[in-house]
């Protein structure tokens, strides 16, 4: 089940940043499958959710990766995973050079400083009852990095680096809008001067505007201080915007990873294609050229995965082989060598998926 | 003919902290068949707007009238209105979870609202409606899944059966309050999908709501764009598109990431929306606009006809022909801040040019 992919396969479009061995995260085949127990008070396993299923991946420094997919494929996950939050099944996490994978906690905690997150709800994720100094401040006191003067001191160095009043430093999180809360979080990220930050759907609360604004401030802060992002969002033009490669996700499998610019114009699974072409373009004349491809049904349940190619229910270009067996991730004919796809009969250029798609709709 | 015609809706709400202005003004009409997109930053009176149509905003002061088909909804008392509410003029919500009762069966939910309105239908009668809208809306197995309670739906089919609910009793308008924010994109183009089979086949109106200017661009025939409770901005699809004329209508649609300029940098609109209890003086959204000018300080701009054809209206003080993006267009622009724009909004300008979200983008 897992080792469908050799492990050499893990994203070596690290390369095109010029460090092919030395990216800031390699994961190597990582599975986590989460345990369905049943009965009472003596409970026993009856199945496994298969949240992740052997997926490699790398992140260069400095670069952003994004990971798109939709709800309940994984995503988020593996991103927990990788920062070490919950514990890995099977398969390797390397940061830094440093395997990490389900280390004890102790041993974690240098790591904790150098991966942060920010969420997204940035209603959720502050406390409301504490002062938005002492949230920002938090990383300080827990990992005993400075004094209570210095400590404010910094806070407000932070708070004016995200585009906060650092006057407001006594305010309680009810008093900011969600825009000003998500800056709260990033600089709470910030604080550590963290190596790599996991954003999880961090501006999909917000409003355009103010999306705007967040995304503009996370790529200085990458500028500034040469962070590396895992960023999660499901909407795809803020993956394009964002990121240097991408990595589509599929019931816990990769479907598709490359280089940003040859997966958004040119996929070839047909899943991403699905994925691409439902995605809204604020653009009325494209809205109307384009060939939606309405894919059918629901994502099926990752406890019981489909046989042979998991998308294949879902599939306008499905075939016999497809049921049968399970299509491993590599180079198509015609892509450049990072770009990699998992499917027996990928898309070819200028192939018309919709009226395939369609058909079987209504 | 129009189906409903929205005149100077006013809605206050009165609260401790001093009167809430969520609705200040606003006048839009719906014709059979076509479709209205509301856009508009949270907080910016969409939904209250919508919702005040079917009274369901208690507590608020209202003003204007709303006639559809030759009644004032605003004037109606509560049976009346029950009458319309659902029979002739149905809602979609964005939570298709906290819409749908838990502890009924989907079925149910969908033949109650049938009896509700016409208790001369049998409940066999109502149950077999039930199956056939469940099939119509695209939900496989309709007889089997009429029994099931909503959370052994997914997100999708949910919205389905709340679109099944909507349609039951076949209404004139529909009314859909972001009806796919909640979904993921494959679900969100099957729903946007089944909704614009659904107006062709029944002629029904729809005004959807959404901050999702990608949906709109996909579904909608006029576009209304709210701004702090009033109309900044209304046109066809394609002039909001490609020829807008209010700032705010204009950095909506820049501030998102396209992908034909996927590297560059993104130009967010400075600041964050004004609180509707203490709006600021003037045009309500000088204290982020770039070419803010003296007059915007102090008078409130009216909608009026700009661009070439005479349905495009904007509520702004900069040349009525000044519409679009192009490089002369934003010279006509220019021209009239710099003619318009002296000590007092030069100082406004500034502060915005100085707020870190700002991206140089100010006009000088």
């Amino acid at each position: 089940m897992s080792g469908t992919l050799p492990a050499d396969a893990a994203a070596p479009w690290a390369s095109a940043s010029g460090s092919g061995d030395d990216a800031l995260v390699r994961v190597d085949n990582l599975v986590k499958h989460f345990p369905v127990k049943a009965g009472g008070l003596i409970s026993r396993t009856v199945g496994h959710v298969q949240a992740v299923d052997g997926v490699s991946l790398a992140i260069g420094r400095g670069q952003t990766l994004g990971l798109v997919g939709e709800t309940g494929c994984g995503k988020s996950t593996l991103a927990r995973c990788i920062a070490g939050l919950i514990p890995a099944t099977s398969g390797t996490v390397t940061f830094d050079g440093k395997d990490i994978t389900n280390l004890s906690r102790r041993a974690m905690r240098p790591f904790r400083r150098e991966i942060q997150m920010i969420f997204q709800d940035p209603y959720g994720s502050l406390n409301p009852r504490r002062r938005v100094g002492s949230i920002i401040g938090d990383p300080f006191v827990i990992h005993r990095t400075a004094t209570s003067a210095e400590r404010k001191k910094a806070v407000q160095e932070l708070m004016e680096r995200v585009g906060l009043n650092p006057e407001h430093y006594n305010r309680f999180p009810a008093e900011f809008s969600g825009g000003q809360r998500q800056r709260i979080g990033v600089a709470r990220a910030l604080a550590l001067r963290p190596k790599l930050i996991i954003c999880d759907e961090p501006v999909s609360a917000l409003d355009v505007s103010i999306q705007a604004q967040v995304l503009n401030l996370l790529s200085d802060l990458q500028d500034d201080f040469g962070l590396s992002y895992l960023f999660i969002a499901h909407d795809l033009s803020v993956v394009r915007h964002v990121s240097d490669a991408v990595v589509v996700m599929y019931l816990g499998r990769a479907a598709e990873q490359g280089p940003k610019d040859t997966v958004y114009d040119t996929p070839r699974h047909p899943y991403s294609a699905a994925l691409l072409s439902a995605a809204p373009a604020a653009d009325p004349e494209s809205a109307a050229a384009r060939q939606r491809i309405i894919l059918t049904g629901d994502v099926p349940s990752p406890i019981n995965p489909p046989n042979g190619c998991r998308f294949h229910p879902r599939c306008p270009k499905a075939q016999d082989l497809c049921s049968e067996q399970e299509p491993v991730l590599e180079g198509k004919a015609g892509d450049p060598a990072e770009h990699m796809t998992a499917c027996h009969f990928p898309v070819q250029t200028g192939e018309n998926l919709a009226a395939a798609g369609r058909g079987s709709h209504s | 003919m129009t189906l409903l015609e929205v005149k100077d809706l006013v809605v206050n709400f009165p609260t401790a902290d001093g009167v809430v202005k969520a609705v200040r003004g606003v006048s839009f009409s719906v014709e059979p068949g076509r479709t209205l997109g509301i856009v508009g930053e949270s907080g910016s009176g969409k939904t209250v707007l919508t919702q005040t149509l079917l009274a369901l905003t208690p507590g608020g002061d209202i003003t204007g009238h709303a006639v559809f088909e030759g009644t004032d909804l605003l004037s109606l008392s509560e049976d009346q209105m029950r009458k319309i509410r659902g029979a002739q003029i149905a809602v979609i919500f964005q939570d298709p979870l906290t819409s749908l009762h838990p502890l009924y069966r989907v079925g149910w939910q969908i033949e109650e609202m049938i009896r509700a309105h016409d208790r001369s239908i049998s409940k066999k009668a109502a149950a077999e409606r039930a199956i056939e809208l469940l099939g119509r809306v695209g939900i496989p197995q309709p007889r089997q899944r009429v029994n099931d309670y909503p959370h052994q739906f997914s997100g999708g089919m949910r919205q389905r059966a709340m679109i099944a609910m909507a349609l039951s009793l076949s209404p004139k308008l529909i009314i859909a309050d972001e009806p796919t924010t909640a979904l993921d994109a494959t679900v969100q183009a099957q729903i946007l999908d089944l909704l614009l089979r659904l107006q062709q086949e029944s002629d029904t109106a729809l005004i959807l709501i959404t901050h999702d200017l990608g949906v709109v661009a996909d579904i909608a025939d006029e576009v209304l764009v709210m701004y702090a409770g009033r109309a900044a901005e209304m046109a066809s699809k394609h002039d909001i598109f490609y020829q807008p004329h209010h700032p705010y209508a204009k950095g909506l649609l820049e501030s998102i990431p396209s992908s034909s300029a996927a590297t560059e940098r993104l130009k967010p609109i400075t600041g964050q929306p004004p609180s509707l209890i203490r709006l600021p003086s003037g045009c309500a959204f000088h204290p982020r606009c770039a070419y803010v000018m003296d007059r915007c300080l102090t008078e409130e701009p009216q909608l009026v006809a700009v661009g070439s054809i005479g349905a495009h209206r904007s509520a702004c003080f900069l040349p009525p022909l000044a519409v679009g993006l192009t490089d002369e267009v934003e010279q006509m622009r220019k021209n009239a801040v710099g003619q318009g724009r002296h000590a007092s909004a030069a100082e406004v300008a500034q502060a915005i040019a100085a707020a870190p979200e700002s991206q140089g983008s100010v006009i000088a």
